[in-house]
């Protein structure tokens, strides 16, 4: 397993395999926002926390298609599925093979971010709470949905329409925490609920995630 | 005999070639009779004047669209334990209809919110929620039609189905963590308790409920038909394909 | 012959509208695939049933 994941983060930092683009990303959305909305500082710190995870959320989604994708097309996911280790766990290392180079690059790369977007500074401390807690359940959610559409060719878009509803808890939870935290309130209650997301989403979706694949792979 | 004997689909074809024309017309019967009373013969509310007949759309239009999801839910559930086809084939005839359903109430709800809060359209939870119920229709439809061999469409999106029941609720959950929401309870089952639905509104709106319910089954079991025929046209074709 | 429906006769009017348009859209879409595949599956059937026999 071990071998595994570190074949799947070697693919990714090689071969520019998504990992900045990410990051790229996320840092495109934090800049073209003020630009758009206009330089305006509370305007920008009222809707910053927003802003954040949403913009956290697609950089997840762009590099989603590849956990599975590359693998299915080269057979080597039929080598995994053959292999002495349970296909849920490998759903499971892929995902968190997904986390360390999107997820965890997001959520250290977020307060930077968050200064450009005029966040408060107690805000920052959650919003890098909540994007840890948060964006492993993008990952996992992402894994499920790019098991299911393994098969399809270009199914870039598919992704995308099936695993943004998917998102929606997280985003709520996770928005809602930092936008809590900027004002000073009480944070508890919504970053245990996403916690709780996160934590269930590990427990049952690589289930899902692997009766997907083996339905693609049969 | 079981019930399980009308997941052969020849059986399925004989029995529901003769209850659909049964169930359409009542389907007809009911909603004509409920909608023509719920928008000539019902008085106007003290408070909401006559946007109070938007309700005989709007309610069972909502209620089926959630009940639409419940029952593609089950029927998934059947087919990934039993391997009924007509199981899978039915989940996927109910998804247009649901999402007709849920389209009709969003926009029965922007129309009737217009007037009464001020605006069409409020991040409200039980508007918020009804929404991406909408997506979630979306992404199964979607699903269905990507993925060409039949038994792995109807594998994948039985489990989208059933994580998405899940996100679905959670999502629900989620929403209402903003705020309460502009939108009032369901007094549908107050009758009985203080402040209920007013029988003049009661009665109809029942009819109409058993209309929309009709018109589902009708819609539902016609298109489960149609899907029937066309899988085996499939395989007739495939046939021929291999015999030349 | 049509009710008094005060000033919110668009809302009521148009929401009514809208929701049978689209049950009607619904209705007619599930009845014209539907003999669609019909016609199409007994033409089949008819062709392999007469290869058969002849």
């Amino acid at each position: 397993m071990r071998a595994l994941l570190l074949r799947d983060l070697r693919l990714a930092f090689r071969a520019g395999g998504g990992f900045g683009l990410g990051l790229a990303f996320f840092l495109l959305v934090a800049v073209l926002v003020p630009l758009g909305v206009g330089p305006e500082g509370s305007t920008l710190a009222r809707i910053a926390p927003g802003i954040l995870w949403v913009g956290a959320l697609l950089a997840c989604l762009l590099s989603l298609d590849r956990i599975f994708a590359l693998d299915f097309e080269d057979g080597s996911l039929d080598l995994l599925a053959t292999a002495p280790i349970p296909l849920e766990a490998v759903v499971a290392v892929k995902a968190a093979a997904h986390w360390l180079v999107t997820g965890l690059a997001l959520t250290l790369a977020a307060p930077v971010l968050g200064v450009l977007l005029n966040l408060p500074g107690q805000g920052h401390v959650w919003l890098v709470a909540s994007l840890a807690a948060g964006t492993p359940a993008l990952s996992v959610i992402g894994a499920f949905g790019a098991a299911l559409v393994v098969g399809v060719k270009r199914g870039g878009l598919l992704l995308s329409l099936l695993v943004l509803p998917l998102y929606v808890p997280t985003l709520v939870f996770g928005a809602e925490v930092v936008r809590r935290g900027a004002m000073g309130q009480d944070v508890a209650t919504p970053l245990l609920l996403l916690a709780g997301i996160t934590a269930g989403a590990w427990a049952a979706l690589p289930f899902a995630a692997a009766a997907a694949l083996r339905v693609n792979l049969r | 005999m079981s019930i399980w004997e009308y997941a052969n689909p020849k059986k399925f074809m004989q029995t529901s070639a003769v209850v659909v024309p049964w169930v359409a017309g009542l389907a007809v019967l009911c909603l004509a009779a409920g909608l023509v009373w719920g928008f000539f013969l019902t008085p106007d509310d003290y408070k909401q004047g006559s946007t109070v007949k938007i309700l005989f759309v709007h309610v069972p239009t909502a209620m089926m669209a959630v009940n639409a999801w419940i029952m593609m839910l089950v029927a998934s559930l059947i087919w990934l334990v039993r391997r009924h086809h007509v199981s899978a084939l039915a989940a996927r005839a109910a998804a247009p209809v649901g999402l007709t359903f849920t389209l009709i109430a969003l926009v029965t709800g922007a129309f009737w919110g217009q007037p009464m809060w001020g605006t069409w359209w409020a991040w409200d939870p039980r508007l918020t929620s009804f929404l991406i119920l909408g997506l979630f229709y979306l992404g199964y439809i979607a699903l269905w039609g990507a993925i060409e061999d039949a038994d792995t469409a109807a594998d994948l999106t039985a489990v989208l189905c059933m994580v998405g029941s899940v996100f679905a609720v959670l999502s629900r959950y989620a929403v209402q963590f903003w705020n309460q929401g502009l939108h009032q309870g369901s007094t549908i089952m107050k009758v009985g308790e203080k402040d209920p639905l007013d029988p003049a509104y009661y009665v109809p709106l029942v009819v109409c409920i058993v209309g929309f319910i009709a018109l589902f089954v009708a819609l539902v079991l016609i298109r489960t038909r149609t899907e029937v025929r066309a899988r085996r046209l499939q395989a007739l074709l495939a046939r021929e394909r291999v015999a030349e | 012959m049509m009710p008094e429906l005060g000033k919110y006769a668009v809302a009521v009017v148009s929401s009514y509208g809208v929701s049978l348009g689209l049950l009607a859209l619904l209705v007619v879409l599930t009845l014209w695939q539907g003999r669609r595949i019909k016609r199409q599956l007994d033409a089949v059937e008819a062709r392999q049933d007469g290869g058969r026999n002849g």
